[in-house]
C-alpha cells in the first residue's frame, strides 16, 4: 500500500490531509472560495470549519478543479481554492491544461496524494509507482507548480499563491488516514450556501 | 437545406440563421460564459462568438470539464452555456445526474446532433441513440431543433426557463436546422 510514499524521487515528508487543511482555513481572511473535491478532501474541509464560502461535492469525479475555474473567472477579485484528491485528477488531466491557457491568477489548486483510491479500499491509483503529478501539471503548462517539502513550506506556498501573477498547483503527499468528518449530503443547502458566500444571493 | 453554410456574415433583420438567432439569445439573456467541445456544425457559431467581446469562449478537453466551469461561474453570479456534439452529450451522465440536477444548475447545453440523416460513420448513429434516453432518464428538458421559423422561441424561451426553474436544458441541433456534416470524401 503506498508505494508511492516510498518512491525516492519525492523528498517530501508525508503529510496528513485534515491538518494541511486545517493549516489553509486558518489562513482564509477575505471570504476565499474554497471548493472540495469527491470523499475525503470534502470531508476534511467540512471538518475543518464549515463556511459559506466552501463548496462540497458529491460525486462528479475530478470536477474540483473545473468548477473553481468557474468560480474564479465569475469572480477574477476573489481568492478561489481548490482541495483535489490525485485519483480524483487523474480524471481530468486535461482540465489543467485548459486553466494554464486561461491562467486565473486567483486560483490556487492543491492536489492531496497518497497514491491511493483511500474511499474505495486503499487500491493504488495507476499513477502512483511511476506519474509525478507536479511534472505532469508543469507539463501542462501550470509552470507556477511545486510538491510542498512539508507543512512550513505548505503554509509559504499557499501565502505565494495569494500574490501570483497566474494560477498556482501546490502538491502535497499525505498519509493514508481517511476522512475526519462527514459533509452533510444536502447539495441544494449546500450550492445555496456557497451561493450566499459568493454574495450572488441573500439568504431566505 | 444547408442554412448554416449560406450565411456566415453577422446577422441582419432579414437574413436570420440558426448560429445568429444562439449568438444572440445567448446576448440577450446575459449569458457570458461559453465553453465547448468542438463540431464541425459548430463551426462558424464558435467562429463568431469568439470575435464578439461580449463573451468569454474556449475549448475544453472533456464536455465533463465545460458543465464543471459554467456550474462554478453560474454559482459565482456569471451565467454560461456549453456547446458539443452528440458523442460529448455521451460523456455527460454522470455528472447530470452527481451535479447539474441535483445541485439545481442551470446548465445550458447545444449539442449538435450527429448519428442521424445522413450519419455516415456507424458509431455516431449508435451513440446518437443513447441521448434522448439519457435525458428521458434523467427527466430533463430538451428539445429537437429542426426549424428556423420556431429556433428563436425555442431558444429563448428554454434559457429563460432552465434560469427560473433551476433545472438544465439541452437544445438539440438537428440536422434538419443545421444541414449537419455530410459525407464529402
Amino acid at each position: 500500500m503506498n508505494t508511492a510514499a516510498n518512491n525516492p524521487a519525492r523528498n517530501t515528508k508525508i503529510m496528513n490531509r485534515f491538518d494541511v487543511t486545517s493549516r489553509l482555513v486558518a489562513k482564509l481572511k477575505n471570504d476565499e472560495a474554497v471548493v472540495g473535491g469527491i470523499g475525503n478532501t470534502n470531508f476534511d474541509l467540512w471538518a475543518a470549519g464549515h463556511r459559506p464560502q466552501n463548496f462540497y461535492m458529491l460525486g462528479s469525479m475530478g470536477l474540483a478543479f473545473p468548477i473553481a475555474l468557474g468560480v474564479a473567472l465569475a469572480q477574477p477579485k476573489r481568492r478561489v481554492f481548490a482541495l483535489e484528491g490525485d485519483g480524483s485528477l487523474l480524471m481530468q488531466l486535461g482540465s489543467l491544461s485548459t486553466i494554464a491557457t486561461l491562467a486565473p491568477k486567483n486560483l490556487t489548486m492543491v492536489v492531496m496524494d497518497n497514491g491511493i483510491y483511500q474511499i474505495t479500499g486503499a487500491q493504488p491509483t495507476p499513477a502512483a509507482a511511476v506519474a509525478d503529478l507536479v511534472a505532469i501539471a508543469v507539463a501542462s503548462g501550470l509552470t507556477n507548480s511545486a510538491w510542498a517539502a512539508d507543512e512550513e513550506d505548505f503554509e509559504r506556498l499557499i501565502e505565494q499563491s495569494m500574490s501570483a501573477s497566474g494560477p498556482t498547483l501546490i502538491g502535497v503527499r499525505i498519509d493514508d488516514k481517511p476522512g475526519t468528518g462527514a459533509t452533510r449530503r444536502d447539495p441544494v443547502q449546500i450550492r445555496e450556501r456557497f451561493m450566499h458566500g459568493m454574495g450572488v444571493r441573500e439568504p431566505l | 437545406m444547408a442554412v448554416a453554410e449560406a450565411h456566415t456574415s453577422p446577422q441582419s433583420a432579414q437574413e436570420k440563421t440558426w448560429h445568429g438567432i444562439v449568438l444572440e439569445a445567448l446576448k440577450r439573456n446575459d449569458i457570458r460564459l461559453v465553453p465547448y467541445v468542438p463540431d464541425r456544425v459548430l463551426t462558424t457559431l464558435i467562429k463568431n462568438i469568439h470575435a464578439d467581446p461580449f463573451f468569454t469562449t474556449f475549448p475544453t478537453a472533456r464536455e465533463e470539464e465545460a458543465v464543471g466551469i459554467v456550474s462554478g461561474a453560474w454559482m459565482a453570479g456569471m451565467r454560461g452555456a456549453v456547446l458539443m456534439q452528440t458523442s460529448g452529450f455521451a460523456t455527460l451522465a454522470n455528472i447530470l445526474a452527481s451535479l447539474a440536477i441535483p445541485y439545481q444548475i442551470p446548465l445550458i447545453m447545444f449539442v449538435s446532433e450527429r448519428g442521424t440523416l445522413g450519419e455516415f460513420n456507424y458509431g455516431q448513429s449508435l451513440v446518437c441513440r443513447t441521448m434522448r434516453p439519457v435525458l428521458d432518464s434523467l427527466a430533463m428538458e430538451h428539445h429537437t431543433c429542426t426549424r428556423l421559423d420556431e429556433f428563436e422561441f425555442i431558444v429563448d424561451r428554454s434559457i429563460k426557463q432552465a434560469l427560473t426553474t433551476q433545472a438544465p436544458v439541452a437544445l438539440i441541433l438537428s440536422p434538419l436546422l443545421t444541414g449537419g456534416k455530410v459525407f464529402d470524401k
